[in-house]
Protein backbone atom coordinates (compact mmCIF):
# COMPACT_ATOMS: atom_id res chain seq x y z
CA UNK A 1 0.00 0.00 0.00
CA UNK A 2 1.20 3.50 -0.81
CA UNK A 3 1.03 6.26 1.75
CA UNK A 4 1.36 9.89 0.84
CA UNK A 5 3.51 11.84 3.26
CA UNK A 6 2.48 15.44 3.67
CA UNK A 7 4.20 18.62 4.77
CA UNK A 8 3.88 18.27 8.56
CA UNK A 9 2.60 20.94 10.90
CA UNK A 10 5.10 21.56 13.66
CA UNK A 11 2.66 23.40 15.87
CA UNK A 12 -0.55 25.32 15.33
CA UNK A 13 1.41 28.43 14.43
CA UNK A 14 2.99 26.89 11.34
CA UNK A 15 1.40 27.41 7.93
CA UNK A 16 4.27 26.67 5.57
CA UNK A 17 7.42 24.64 5.46
CA UNK A 18 10.16 23.84 3.04
CA UNK A 19 12.24 20.73 2.56
CA UNK A 20 15.80 21.89 3.23
CA UNK A 21 17.31 18.47 2.73
CA UNK A 22 16.14 14.98 1.94
CA UNK A 23 17.87 12.37 4.10
CA UNK A 24 16.53 9.53 1.94
CA UNK A 25 16.31 8.69 -1.72
CA UNK A 26 13.76 6.72 -3.68
CA UNK A 27 14.33 3.03 -3.01
CA UNK A 28 15.58 3.53 0.55
CA UNK A 29 14.04 1.41 3.29
CA UNK A 30 12.90 3.46 6.25
CA UNK A 31 11.65 2.59 9.69
CA UNK A 32 9.20 4.29 11.98
CA UNK A 33 10.91 7.12 13.84
CA UNK A 34 13.67 7.54 11.28
CA UNK A 35 14.48 11.07 10.11
CA UNK A 36 13.68 11.35 6.40
CA UNK A 37 14.03 15.07 5.81
CA UNK A 38 15.04 18.35 7.36
CA UNK A 39 12.23 20.86 7.14
CA UNK A 40 12.95 24.55 7.28
CA UNK A 41 10.40 26.47 9.30
CA UNK A 42 10.53 29.86 10.90
CA UNK A 43 11.51 28.02 14.07
CA UNK A 44 14.62 26.83 12.33
CA UNK A 45 15.52 23.48 10.85
CA UNK A 46 13.49 20.58 12.19
CA UNK A 47 14.13 16.91 11.54
CA UNK A 48 11.06 15.18 10.18
CA UNK A 49 10.43 11.62 11.26
CA UNK A 50 8.46 8.99 9.37
CA UNK A 51 5.61 7.22 11.15
CA UNK A 52 5.63 3.90 9.27
CA UNK A 53 7.99 1.24 8.04
CA UNK A 54 8.32 1.21 4.28
CA UNK A 55 10.27 1.93 1.16
CA UNK A 56 10.50 5.45 -0.24
CA UNK A 57 8.83 5.39 -3.62
CA UNK A 58 9.00 8.98 -4.72
CA UNK A 59 10.09 12.36 -3.41
CA UNK A 60 7.58 14.95 -4.53
CA UNK A 61 8.77 18.11 -2.85
CA UNK A 62 11.82 19.77 -4.37
CA UNK A 63 14.39 21.06 -1.94
CA UNK A 64 13.91 24.75 -1.29
CA UNK A 65 10.31 25.16 -2.36
CA UNK A 66 7.96 26.52 0.30
CA UNK A 67 4.82 24.41 0.60
CA UNK A 68 1.62 24.71 2.59
CA UNK A 69 1.16 22.37 5.51
CA UNK A 70 -0.67 19.29 4.22
CA UNK A 71 0.73 19.33 0.69
CA UNK A 72 2.14 15.99 -0.42
CA UNK A 73 5.92 15.77 -0.20
CA UNK A 74 6.71 12.08 -0.71
CA UNK A 75 5.22 8.65 -1.33
CA UNK A 76 6.01 5.65 0.80
CA UNK A 77 5.39 1.99 -0.06
CA UNK A 78 4.38 0.55 3.30
CA UNK A 79 5.97 -2.73 4.30
CA UNK A 80 3.80 -5.56 5.52
CA UNK A 81 0.63 -4.03 4.11
CA UNK A 82 -0.85 -5.81 1.09
CA UNK A 83 -1.03 -3.69 -2.03
CA UNK A 84 -4.67 -3.59 -3.00
CA UNK A 85 -4.22 -0.75 -5.39
CA UNK A 86 -5.68 1.62 -2.82
CA UNK A 87 -4.00 4.73 -1.58
CA UNK A 88 -3.62 4.84 2.18
CA UNK A 89 -5.31 8.18 2.24
CA UNK A 90 -7.45 8.27 -0.86
CA UNK A 91 -8.72 11.79 -0.35
CA UNK A 92 -5.25 13.00 -1.16
CA UNK A 93 -5.29 11.43 -4.56
CA UNK A 94 -7.12 14.33 -6.13
CA UNK A 95 -4.77 16.81 -4.56
CA UNK A 96 -1.77 15.10 -6.04
CA UNK A 97 -2.92 14.86 -9.63
CA UNK A 98 -3.20 18.54 -10.53
CA UNK A 99 -0.53 20.34 -8.59
CA UNK A 100 1.88 17.49 -8.21
CA UNK A 101 5.44 18.77 -8.49
CA UNK A 102 7.76 16.85 -10.76
CA UNK A 103 9.10 13.86 -8.82
CA UNK A 104 12.75 13.99 -7.94
CA UNK A 105 14.68 11.11 -9.41
CA UNK A 106 17.29 9.29 -7.41
CA UNK A 107 20.53 11.25 -7.22
CA UNK A 108 22.34 8.44 -8.98
CA UNK A 109 20.66 9.29 -12.25
CA UNK A 110 22.97 11.71 -13.96
CA UNK A 111 20.19 13.08 -16.14
CA UNK A 112 18.88 15.19 -13.30
CA UNK A 113 20.74 18.41 -12.97
CA UNK A 114 20.51 20.07 -9.59
CA UNK A 115 19.25 23.27 -11.14
CA UNK A 116 15.81 21.91 -11.89
CA UNK A 117 15.45 20.65 -8.36
CA UNK A 118 16.29 23.83 -6.56
CA UNK A 119 14.38 26.14 -8.88
CA UNK A 120 15.62 29.70 -8.32
CA UNK A 121 17.28 28.99 -5.01
CA UNK A 122 21.01 28.33 -4.90
CA UNK A 123 22.39 25.12 -3.44
CA UNK A 124 24.14 25.61 -0.14
CA UNK A 125 26.41 23.51 2.03
CA UNK A 126 25.27 22.80 5.59
CA UNK A 127 28.18 24.76 7.06
CA UNK A 128 27.49 27.72 4.82
CA UNK A 129 23.82 27.60 5.71
CA UNK A 130 24.61 27.59 9.40
CA UNK A 131 26.97 30.52 9.02
CA UNK A 132 24.45 32.43 6.92
CA UNK A 133 21.78 31.93 9.55
CA UNK A 134 24.09 33.06 12.29
CA UNK A 135 24.99 36.17 10.35
CA UNK A 136 21.38 36.86 9.47
CA UNK A 137 22.07 36.56 5.74
CA UNK A 138 19.17 35.35 3.62
CA UNK A 139 21.13 32.94 1.41
CA UNK A 140 18.11 32.32 -0.79
CA UNK A 141 18.55 35.78 -2.22
CA UNK A 142 22.18 35.18 -3.11
CA UNK A 143 23.35 34.17 -6.55
CA UNK A 144 25.21 30.96 -7.29
CA UNK A 145 28.28 30.26 -5.19
CA UNK A 146 31.72 28.92 -5.98
CA UNK A 147 31.08 25.28 -4.98
CA UNK A 148 30.12 22.32 -7.21
CA UNK A 149 27.02 23.05 -9.32
CA UNK A 150 27.08 26.63 -8.13
CA UNK A 151 26.54 25.69 -4.52
CA UNK A 152 27.17 28.33 -1.90
CA UNK A 153 30.04 27.32 0.36
CA UNK A 154 31.34 28.81 3.58
CA UNK A 155 33.75 31.15 1.81
CA UNK A 156 30.90 32.62 -0.26
CA UNK A 157 28.95 33.49 2.84
CA UNK A 158 31.91 34.93 4.66
CA UNK A 159 32.77 37.18 1.75
CA UNK A 160 29.29 38.75 1.66
CA UNK A 161 28.27 41.95 3.25
CA UNK A 162 25.87 41.33 6.09
CA UNK A 163 22.38 42.06 4.83
CA UNK A 164 19.54 42.87 7.22
CA UNK A 165 18.09 39.71 8.76
CA UNK A 166 15.41 37.96 6.75
CA UNK A 167 11.87 38.62 7.82
CA UNK A 168 11.69 35.27 9.61
CA UNK A 169 11.76 37.10 12.94
CA UNK A 170 8.78 39.13 11.84
CA UNK A 171 7.07 35.98 10.59
CA UNK A 172 7.57 34.30 13.91
CA UNK A 173 6.21 37.37 15.69
CA UNK A 174 3.07 37.18 13.55
CA UNK A 175 2.68 33.47 14.20
CA UNK A 176 3.02 33.94 17.94
CA UNK A 177 0.52 36.80 17.72
CA UNK A 178 -1.99 34.54 15.98
CA UNK A 179 -1.64 31.77 18.56
CA UNK A 180 -1.88 33.96 21.65
CA UNK A 181 -4.79 35.94 20.20
CA UNK A 182 -6.64 32.70 19.59
CA UNK A 183 -5.76 31.53 23.07
CA UNK A 184 -7.03 34.68 24.77
CA UNK A 185 -10.15 34.70 22.59
CA UNK A 186 -11.13 31.05 23.03
CA UNK A 187 -9.72 29.95 26.36
CA UNK A 188 -11.22 31.23 29.62
CA UNK A 189 -8.00 31.34 31.62
CA UNK A 190 -7.82 31.33 35.36
CA UNK A 191 -4.61 31.90 37.32
CA UNK A 192 -3.26 30.57 40.60
CA UNK A 193 0.04 31.12 42.37
CA UNK A 194 1.90 29.44 45.17
CA UNK A 195 5.23 30.27 46.80
CA UNK A 196 7.12 26.99 47.07
CA UNK A 197 10.12 26.66 49.40
CA UNK A 198 13.10 25.22 47.56
CA UNK A 199 15.60 24.82 50.39
CA UNK A 200 15.33 21.03 50.29
CA UNK A 201 15.65 20.95 46.50
CA UNK A 202 18.67 23.25 46.65
CA UNK A 203 20.34 21.16 49.33
CA UNK A 204 19.76 18.02 47.29
CA UNK A 205 21.34 19.58 44.18
CA UNK A 206 24.38 20.88 46.08
CA UNK A 207 24.92 17.47 47.62
CA UNK A 208 24.44 15.66 44.33
CA UNK A 209 26.76 18.04 42.48
CA UNK A 210 29.55 17.94 45.03
CA UNK A 211 32.80 16.88 43.37
CA UNK A 212 31.19 16.30 39.98
CA UNK A 213 32.57 17.81 36.77
CA UNK A 214 30.48 20.47 35.01
CA UNK A 215 29.23 17.97 32.46
CA UNK A 216 27.45 15.94 35.13
CA UNK A 217 25.89 18.70 37.20
CA UNK A 218 22.15 18.87 37.75
CA UNK A 219 20.57 22.32 37.83
CA UNK A 220 17.64 22.88 40.14
CA UNK A 221 15.43 23.45 37.10
CA UNK A 222 15.78 19.81 36.15
CA UNK A 223 14.57 18.74 39.57
CA UNK A 224 11.67 21.20 39.37
CA UNK A 225 10.66 19.88 35.94
CA UNK A 226 10.59 16.35 37.38
CA UNK A 227 8.22 17.53 40.11
CA UNK A 228 5.97 19.28 37.59
CA UNK A 229 5.78 16.25 35.33
CA UNK A 230 5.02 13.80 38.12
CA UNK A 231 2.33 16.03 39.60
CA UNK A 232 0.76 16.56 36.16
CA UNK A 233 0.62 12.80 35.64
CA UNK A 234 -1.72 12.67 38.66
CA UNK A 235 -3.96 15.47 37.39
CA UNK A 236 -5.33 14.53 33.98
CA UNK A 237 -7.43 17.69 33.71
CA UNK A 238 -4.26 19.72 33.03
CA UNK A 239 -2.50 17.38 30.64
CA UNK A 240 -4.26 17.09 27.31
CA UNK A 241 -5.88 18.83 24.37
CA UNK A 242 -9.11 20.76 24.00
CA UNK A 243 -10.39 20.54 20.44
CA UNK A 244 -13.73 20.94 18.65
CA UNK A 245 -14.94 17.63 20.02
CA UNK A 246 -14.10 18.53 23.60
CA UNK A 247 -11.31 17.72 26.00
CA UNK A 248 -9.14 14.67 25.70
CA UNK A 249 -6.60 13.91 28.38
CA UNK A 250 -3.24 12.42 27.37
CA UNK A 251 -1.86 9.39 29.12
CA UNK A 252 1.75 10.57 29.22
CA UNK A 253 3.17 13.97 30.14
CA UNK A 254 5.11 15.52 27.28
CA UNK A 255 6.34 18.61 29.06
CA UNK A 256 6.74 21.54 26.66
CA UNK A 257 9.83 23.53 27.52
CA UNK A 258 9.95 27.05 26.13
CA UNK A 259 13.37 27.64 24.62
CA UNK A 260 14.29 31.16 23.65
CA UNK A 261 16.03 31.16 20.30
CA UNK A 262 19.07 33.38 20.20
CA UNK A 263 17.91 34.72 16.85
CA UNK A 264 14.64 35.91 18.41
CA UNK A 265 11.35 34.21 19.11
CA UNK A 266 10.98 30.88 20.81
CA UNK A 267 10.26 27.25 20.29
CA UNK A 268 8.39 24.88 22.59
CA UNK A 269 10.18 21.54 22.71
CA UNK A 270 8.49 18.52 24.27
CA UNK A 271 10.27 16.41 26.86
CA UNK A 272 8.59 13.10 26.10
CA UNK A 273 7.27 10.97 28.98
CA UNK A 274 8.72 13.48 31.40
CA UNK A 275 7.01 11.86 34.38
CA UNK A 276 9.34 8.87 33.99
CA UNK A 277 12.57 10.87 34.10
CA UNK A 278 14.85 11.27 37.10
CA UNK A 279 16.70 14.51 37.75
CA UNK A 280 19.92 13.49 35.97
CA UNK A 281 17.99 12.15 32.97
CA UNK A 282 15.90 15.31 32.84
CA UNK A 283 19.04 17.45 32.96
CA UNK A 284 20.62 15.56 30.08
CA UNK A 285 17.47 15.93 27.98
CA UNK A 286 17.15 19.65 28.74
CA UNK A 287 20.74 20.32 27.78
CA UNK A 288 20.59 18.28 24.62
CA UNK A 289 17.38 19.98 23.57
CA UNK A 290 18.64 23.53 24.09
CA UNK A 291 21.69 22.77 21.99
CA UNK A 292 19.61 21.29 19.18
CA UNK A 293 16.92 23.97 19.33
CA UNK A 294 19.54 26.64 18.76
CA UNK A 295 21.71 24.71 16.33
CA UNK A 296 18.94 23.10 14.27
CA UNK A 297 18.02 19.46 14.62
CA UNK A 298 14.97 19.33 16.83
CA UNK A 299 12.78 16.43 15.83
CA UNK A 300 9.31 17.00 14.51
CA UNK A 301 7.80 14.97 17.32
CA UNK A 302 9.50 17.24 19.84
CA UNK A 303 7.94 20.32 18.32
CA UNK A 304 4.51 18.74 17.91
CA UNK A 305 3.82 16.64 20.96
CA UNK A 306 3.82 18.90 24.05
CA UNK A 307 0.75 18.20 26.17
CA UNK A 308 1.37 21.07 28.62
CA UNK A 309 3.92 23.90 28.68
CA UNK A 310 6.33 25.34 31.25
CA UNK A 311 7.53 28.92 31.15
CA UNK A 312 10.62 29.53 33.18
CA UNK A 313 10.93 33.30 33.14
CA UNK A 314 12.45 33.25 36.58
CA UNK A 315 15.77 32.90 34.79
CA UNK A 316 15.15 36.41 33.48
CA UNK A 317 14.66 37.82 36.92
CA UNK A 318 10.89 38.09 37.35
CA UNK A 319 9.11 36.82 40.43
CA UNK A 320 5.85 35.63 38.86
CA UNK A 321 4.35 34.76 35.51
CA UNK A 322 0.75 34.79 34.40
CA UNK A 323 1.05 32.82 31.24
CA UNK A 324 -0.90 32.39 28.04
CA UNK A 325 -1.94 28.82 27.30
CA UNK A 326 -0.84 27.33 23.96
CA UNK A 327 -3.96 25.89 22.33
CA UNK A 328 -5.00 23.09 22.12
CA UNK A 329 -3.28 22.60 25.48
CA UNK A 330 -5.20 23.52 28.61
CA UNK A 331 -2.52 24.58 31.07
CA UNK A 332 0.71 26.51 31.35
CA UNK A 333 2.93 26.39 34.41
CA UNK A 334 5.18 29.30 35.28
CA UNK A 335 8.29 29.28 37.41
CA UNK A 336 9.45 32.56 38.90
CA UNK A 337 12.86 33.64 40.08
CA UNK A 338 14.48 31.59 42.81
CA UNK A 339 14.85 34.13 45.61
CA UNK A 340 15.39 34.36 49.34
CA UNK A 341 12.68 36.04 51.41
CA UNK A 342 11.66 36.34 55.08
CA UNK A 343 9.47 33.35 55.91
CA UNK A 344 7.61 32.42 59.03
CA UNK A 345 8.42 28.94 60.23
CA UNK A 346 7.42 27.65 63.65
CA UNK A 347 6.64 31.19 64.80
CA UNK A 348 10.07 32.46 63.81
CA UNK A 349 11.08 34.58 60.88
CA UNK A 350 13.73 32.75 58.88
CA UNK A 351 15.34 33.40 55.49
CA UNK A 352 13.79 31.04 52.95
CA UNK A 353 14.80 30.22 49.39
CA UNK A 354 11.68 29.87 47.29
CA UNK A 355 10.12 30.46 43.90
CA UNK A 356 6.59 31.50 42.98
CA UNK A 357 4.93 28.86 40.86
CA UNK A 358 1.93 29.80 38.79
CA UNK A 359 -0.70 27.97 36.86
CA UNK A 360 -2.74 29.34 33.97
CA UNK A 361 -5.46 26.84 33.23
CA UNK A 362 -8.51 26.43 31.00
CA UNK A 363 -11.67 26.88 33.05
CA UNK A 364 -13.68 24.83 30.57
CA UNK A 365 -11.74 21.78 31.69
CA UNK A 366 -10.76 22.35 35.32
CA UNK A 367 -11.69 24.48 38.32
CA UNK A 368 -9.57 26.48 40.69
CA UNK A 369 -9.91 23.79 43.29
CA UNK A 370 -8.15 21.26 41.01
CA UNK A 371 -5.48 23.81 40.16
CA UNK A 372 -4.80 24.51 43.82
CA UNK A 373 -4.36 20.80 44.46
CA UNK A 374 -1.95 20.53 41.52
CA UNK A 375 0.24 23.38 42.80
CA UNK A 376 0.25 21.94 46.31
CA UNK A 377 1.21 18.55 44.96
CA UNK A 378 4.18 20.13 43.16
CA UNK A 379 5.16 21.80 46.43
CA UNK A 380 4.97 18.50 48.31
CA UNK A 381 7.10 16.71 45.72
CA UNK A 382 9.76 19.39 45.92
CA UNK A 383 10.08 18.89 49.68
CA UNK A 384 11.25 15.32 49.01
CA UNK A 385 13.77 15.78 46.26
CA UNK A 386 15.36 12.37 46.83
CA UNK A 387 12.10 10.87 45.53
CA UNK A 388 12.58 12.75 42.26
CA UNK A 389 16.12 11.57 41.68
CA UNK B 1 50.30 28.50 29.80
CA UNK B 2 47.85 31.04 28.47
CA UNK B 3 48.12 34.62 29.66
CA UNK B 4 45.04 36.47 30.87
CA UNK B 5 44.38 38.10 27.54
CA UNK B 6 44.35 34.72 25.82
CA UNK B 7 42.13 33.32 28.55
CA UNK B 8 39.66 36.17 28.10
CA UNK B 9 39.62 35.44 24.37
CA UNK B 10 38.95 31.77 25.04
CA UNK B 11 36.05 32.63 27.29
CA UNK B 12 34.57 35.05 24.75
CA UNK B 13 34.96 32.54 21.94
CA UNK B 14 33.13 29.89 23.94
CA UNK B 15 30.38 32.37 24.80
CA UNK B 16 29.87 33.18 21.13
CA UNK B 17 29.66 29.49 20.39
CA UNK B 18 26.86 29.07 22.91
CA UNK B 19 25.15 32.40 22.25
CA UNK B 20 26.01 33.56 18.72
CA UNK B 21 24.15 36.84 19.22
CA UNK B 22 26.19 37.77 22.32
CA UNK B 23 28.26 40.88 21.72
CA UNK B 24 31.39 39.98 23.63
CA UNK B 25 33.27 42.95 22.14
CA UNK B 26 31.11 45.32 24.12
CA UNK B 27 31.25 43.26 27.31
CA UNK B 28 32.51 45.15 30.31
CA UNK B 29 34.78 42.66 32.13
CA UNK B 30 33.30 43.80 35.41
CA UNK B 31 29.68 43.22 34.45
CA UNK B 32 27.82 40.06 35.33
CA UNK B 33 28.08 38.14 32.04
CA UNK B 34 24.79 36.38 32.59
CA UNK B 35 22.92 39.66 32.67
CA UNK B 36 24.98 41.59 30.16
CA UNK B 37 24.81 38.82 27.55
CA UNK B 38 21.44 37.32 28.50
CA UNK B 39 22.84 33.91 29.42
CA UNK B 40 20.57 31.64 31.44
CA UNK B 41 21.77 29.05 33.93
CA UNK B 42 21.97 26.40 31.22
CA UNK B 43 24.05 28.68 28.97
CA UNK B 44 26.35 29.50 31.86
CA UNK B 45 26.76 25.85 32.76
CA UNK B 46 27.57 25.02 29.15
CA UNK B 47 30.18 27.78 29.18
CA UNK B 48 31.83 26.29 32.26
CA UNK B 49 31.62 22.84 30.71
CA UNK B 50 33.28 24.03 27.50
CA UNK B 51 36.05 25.86 29.39
CA UNK B 52 36.67 22.84 31.65
CA UNK B 53 37.12 20.74 28.54
CA UNK B 54 39.26 23.21 26.62
CA UNK B 55 41.55 24.15 29.50
CA UNK B 56 41.41 20.81 31.29
CA UNK B 57 40.50 22.32 34.63
CA UNK B 58 37.86 21.22 37.09
CA UNK B 59 35.50 23.99 38.18
CA UNK B 60 33.35 22.87 41.11
CA UNK B 61 29.82 24.20 41.33
CA UNK B 62 30.49 26.01 44.62
CA UNK B 63 32.80 28.36 42.70
CA UNK B 64 30.27 29.33 39.99
CA UNK B 65 28.88 32.32 41.86
CA UNK B 66 32.37 33.85 42.12
CA UNK B 67 33.10 33.77 38.42
CA UNK B 68 30.11 35.41 36.77
CA UNK B 69 32.19 38.45 35.75
CA UNK B 70 34.66 38.02 32.93
CA UNK B 71 37.48 39.60 34.96
CA UNK B 72 36.84 37.26 37.89
CA UNK B 73 36.54 34.25 35.66
CA UNK B 74 39.86 35.01 33.98
CA UNK B 75 41.58 35.51 37.36
CA UNK B 76 40.09 32.28 38.60
CA UNK B 77 41.09 30.27 35.53
CA UNK B 78 44.55 31.75 35.56
CA UNK B 79 45.02 30.80 39.22
CA UNK B 80 43.69 27.29 38.63
CA UNK B 81 45.95 26.75 35.66
CA UNK B 82 49.11 27.98 37.38
CA UNK B 83 48.27 25.84 40.43
CA UNK B 84 48.16 22.76 38.23
CA UNK B 85 51.42 23.57 36.42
Amino acid sequence: MIKTIKMPSFGSDMAKGMVAEWKVQPGDTVHRGEVIATIETMKGLIDMEVFDDGVVEQLLAPVGQPLQVGEPIARLQLTGVADEGVEAETEEHAVITESQPAPIEPKTEAAVSPSNIVEQRPLISPAARKQAEQLGIDWRLLGPGSGPNGALVLADIESREVTPPADSGQQMRQAIAAVVSRSKRDIPHYYLELDIPLAAAHAWCSEYNKGKPAAELVLINALIYCALARALAEFPQFNGFYREDGYQTQSSVHLGNIIKLRSGGMVVAALHDAQLLGAAGMMARLKDQVIRARGGGLRGSEVQDATVTVSNLGERGVDRIQGVIFPPQVALLGIGRVRTVPWVQEQKIVPMTLASFSLAADHRVSDGHDGARLLNRIAALLQQPEQLA
Amino acid sequence: MKDKKALAESVCRQIRDIAPDADTEQLDPNDDMREALDLDSMDFLRLIEALSRELEVTIPEVDFARITRLSKMVDYLSARLSASD
